[in-house]
């Protein structure tokens, strides 16, 4: 599917494959401290060829310094002081490689119990995750809460990567054993079994994590990264009803084009074209597409994911914080949102807490009018109606909005069911809201 | 929705049906004119810092197009280390005065002139960019400053947000950086503190590349071989200039050579190349066993975290 180019580099003799196209994967990894994170994603870097001879050195120099034997493959990922002082990952890191076949953008994201906001991160723009285990422990609270917080995220594939298979002596039976048990969890919480994929590996000896291992020979799936060059991927929804936040209006007032107004904006889901019928929202008008103006010129239509301008047929009072949606399938417009949220701050919150929401190109006042359920982090069931949610904690909240909203669900929409919970005293990002029940296990929780 | 949703859309090759395969460039492409939009509808006073490098003339291209045919709703700040490569002044001034850009200059000379900064004694002027930055930033209430920088340079940057959040010395504190989820950014600050956004967060050095080619982007020629008068210091080809030329013992040749990074000319070192076009540097930069920065930046290689400490004080 990908065309190369071969050509040989100047002075240096050998072939390089150049991808002349290729599309981007975005993925996320998450798993507990020691699980070997930082050494799978060194070790896919390095036998990527993604790691240059100046970065080895340094680790090779920075592993001799600490007395190592052989060259620690973390230290090419641990980035800060902190980190490298107490061996462990702060926060999130983004590692970037390519294969002929692929560009991969990877959210590295720390394991640490006080940390799980990072997963979060990590997973909101996350394609595919792949969810660290050691073979001697198996599926652990750590790994069952990461899985239910990628899916409630919504990353539509899991690897489960079964690390540290050398150290089991390569045993099936324990690789067998973990699958099963986490293939159950995760058809708990809403994953079909082809969506999941299990392998096993070992970071530190590089075993399936790019060439297939001649040590298991009972696996017969793919290596890691063939996987991750060849897994379908549906970047975004564009079979979904159109959706676009405007962000800016590009008005130019200039002698060569006096009467531009285009209403700039990312295509949030699915496809717009010229001539369509769209309805303005929260006003509710009803216009036609007249130009779908891309970064090159004019198009005939544009999918999710592309940054557009669109010129209307009719004169419409529009501005930033707008969504322009496709007029026979609008999103519900409302002051009143019930929605599920992963409280990110130190700062607890409590019903009745004046915040403010972020959702599309649109910041709006918000009150919580009610904190209705907190959701146990590893089957998300229902614990309690509890009067606060702290740190790390998923709950179902009821907020008023100071001006109506047009929603989506987040099952329906990633991209137009999401919203950010902001601090107006000091501006820090206290939650990541989504509309709605977005999984099975919690609307179940809910109705019992 | 119309009656034929994707007709016209780009067909992946083989599985018709499937959703089309976006090039990553693409991608790339709508991800950083998102944030340019972002910035512009959220922020007072946005400014792009402008070294006159590959990245921060790709940024600058990214602009343009965010908001053609209207023209770029905010100025550059050029942060002038008075070690300038003379075609890197030319060519910034030639892109200014084709698209209309205004130019806002903050320079390190000046404030070594008037004793507010003193010269290093290994003459790097990289690490006095500081205090003009932040000066620059505070004396025209700029609100969020535009970086090149990209993830895929440095282990520190790494770990950067694609908004960061300064304080009012510029400073960043990796501990307290706030969660980026989906493509909704958080901008929120307060008086006196600032924003430095880095649309150019997820591209690699070889996506910077293969987008000057496929976008025809002019660079300063020196980024392209050339015959050069260099004389080798730390296993990097320095060139003499204002910054001084040849120390006792080192000895100047002539050599066919490229830079892969424009900066201070005291620390900035050329790459022995016979890359005289984009393809050919692609090609180059594709078989490469050395990172941008190890190849050719001295001041990134004074300790293991250096980058991180001039982060913290507050450099891009």
């Amino acid at each position: 599917m990908t065309e190369t180019t071969t050509r040989t580099a100047p002075d240096s003799g050998t072939e390089v494959v150049l991808p002349v196209h290729t599309d981007l994967l975005r993925l996320a990894t998450a798993g507990s401290v020691d699980d070997g994170k930082s050494t799978l994603v060194g070790r896919l870097l390095h036998d990527t060829k993604s790691v240059l001879a100046d970065q080895l050195d340094a680790v090779h120099r920075a592993s001799a310094d600490r007395g190592l034997q052989t060259p620690d493959l973390s230290l090419l990922v641990d980035g800060l002081r902190a980190e490298r002082e107490q061996g462990i990952t702060i926060d999130v890191a983004y590692r970037y490689f390519a294969t002929p076949q692929r560009s991969f953008v990877l959210a590295d994201t720390p394991g640490h119990v006080q940390y799980t906001r990072n997963t979060v991160t990590g997973a909101s723009t996350a394609q595919l995750a792949i969810l660290l285990v050691d073979a001697r422990k198996g599926v652990i609270e750590q790994t069952r809460r990461h899985a239910a917080v990628l899916a409630l995220l919504g990353v539509p594939r899991l690897v489960l990567a079964i690390n540290k298979i050398d150290m089991v002596d390569f045993d099936a039976a324990v690789h067998e054993r973990i699958a099963a048990e986490f293939a159950g969890h995760a058809r708990a919480l809403g994953y079909a079994d082809d969506a999941v994929r299990t392998i096993p590996v070992s970071a530190l000896h590089g075993d399936n994590v790019v060439e297939r291992s001649a040590n298991t020979p009972w696996y017969s799936g793919p290596s890691l990264l063939e996987h991750l060059e060849t897994v379908p991927v549906a970047p975004d929804p564009f079979d979904a009803p159109f959706r676009m936040p405007v962000q800016y209006v590009i008005r130019p007032r200039t002698a060569e084009h006096p009467d531009y107004r285009g209403y700039a904006g990312q295509v949030a889901a699915g496809v717009v074209a010229q001539g369509d019928e769209v309805v303005v929202l929260p006003a509710g008008i009803r216009t036609r597409v007249s130009q779908v103006d891309t970064p090159d010129g004019p198009a005939p239509r544009a999918a999710a994911g592309r940054s557009v301008t669109l010129l209307l047929e009719d004169d419409v009072d529009l501005s930033r914080g707008d969504l322009i949606a496709a007029a026979d399938s609008a999103p519900r417009v409302t002051d009143e949102l019930d929605a599920t949220v992963c409280w990110l701050a130190e700062k607890p919150l409590q019903p009745g807490a004046r915040v403010l929401v972020k959702h599309g190109t649109r910041t709006v006042q918000a009150m919580v009018t009610e904190l209705s359920a907190r959701f146990d982090e590893q089957e998300l069931v229902a614990v309690d109606a509890p009067d606060s949610l702290a740190l790390n904690e998923i709950g179902r909240v009821q907020l008023r909005t100071a001006e109506p909203l047009p929603i989506d669900e987040y099952a329906a929409s990633r991209r137009t069911g999401s919203f950010l919970v902001i601090d107006p005293a000091d501006g820090t990002t206290l939650a990541a809201g989504l509309i709605g029940l977005p999984l099975a296990p919690l609307a179940a929780a809910v109705a019992s | 929705m119309t009656a034929e949703p994707q007709l016209d859309l780009p067909q992946d090759p083989v599985s018709t049906g499937a959703p089309p395969q976006v090039d990553n460039l693409d991608a790339l492409e709508s991800e950083a004119i998102h944030i340019f939009r972002e910035v512009a509808g959220e922020f007072d006073r946005p400014v792009i810092l402008f070294s006159g490098g590959k990245d921060s003339t790709v940024l600058v291209h990214l602009a343009i197009k965010a908001f053609r045919p209207a023209p770029v709703p905010f100025p550059l700040l050029h942060v002038d280390t008075g070690h300038n490569f003379d075609e890197v002044i030319e060519f910034r001034d030639r892109l200014v005065a084709e698209h209309d850009l205004r130019l806002v200059v903050s320079s390190v000379q000046d404030y070594i002139d008037d004793g507010r900064l003193a010269e290093r004694p290994d003459g790097i002027r990289n690490p006095l960019q500081t205090t003009p930055l932040l000066d620059g930033i505070t004396e025209n209430k700029f609100d969020a400053v535009f970086g090149g920088g990209r993830r895929d340079e440095e282990r520190a940057r790494a770990k950067e947000r694609i908004f960061s959040l300064r304080n009012a010395f510029g400073q960043w504190d990796p501990r307290r950086q706030r969660p980026e989820l989906w493509n909704l950014y958080n901008g929120r600050h307060r008086p006196g503190e600032h924003v430095r956004v880095f649309p150019l967060s997820n591209w690699t050095e070889l996506d910077i590349w293969r987008y000057i080619q496929r976008e025809k982007i002019a660079l300063p020629e020196i980024y392209y071989a050339h015959r050069r008068q260099v004389h080798l210091r730390d296993g990097m080809w320095l060139t003499s200039g204002p910054w001084g030329g040849p120390r006792e013992g080192e000895t100047v040749e002539e050599k066919v050579v490229r830079y892969r990074t424009v900066g201070d000319g005291s620390c900035t070192g050329a790459v022995e190349s016979e890359a005289y076009t984009v393809d050919d540097v692609i090609a180059e930069v594709a078989a490469s066993r050395l990172t941008e920065r190890g190849a050719t930046r001295a001041d990134d290689r004074m300790s293991e975290a250096a980058m991180e400490d001039r982060k913290r004080e507050g450099y891009f």
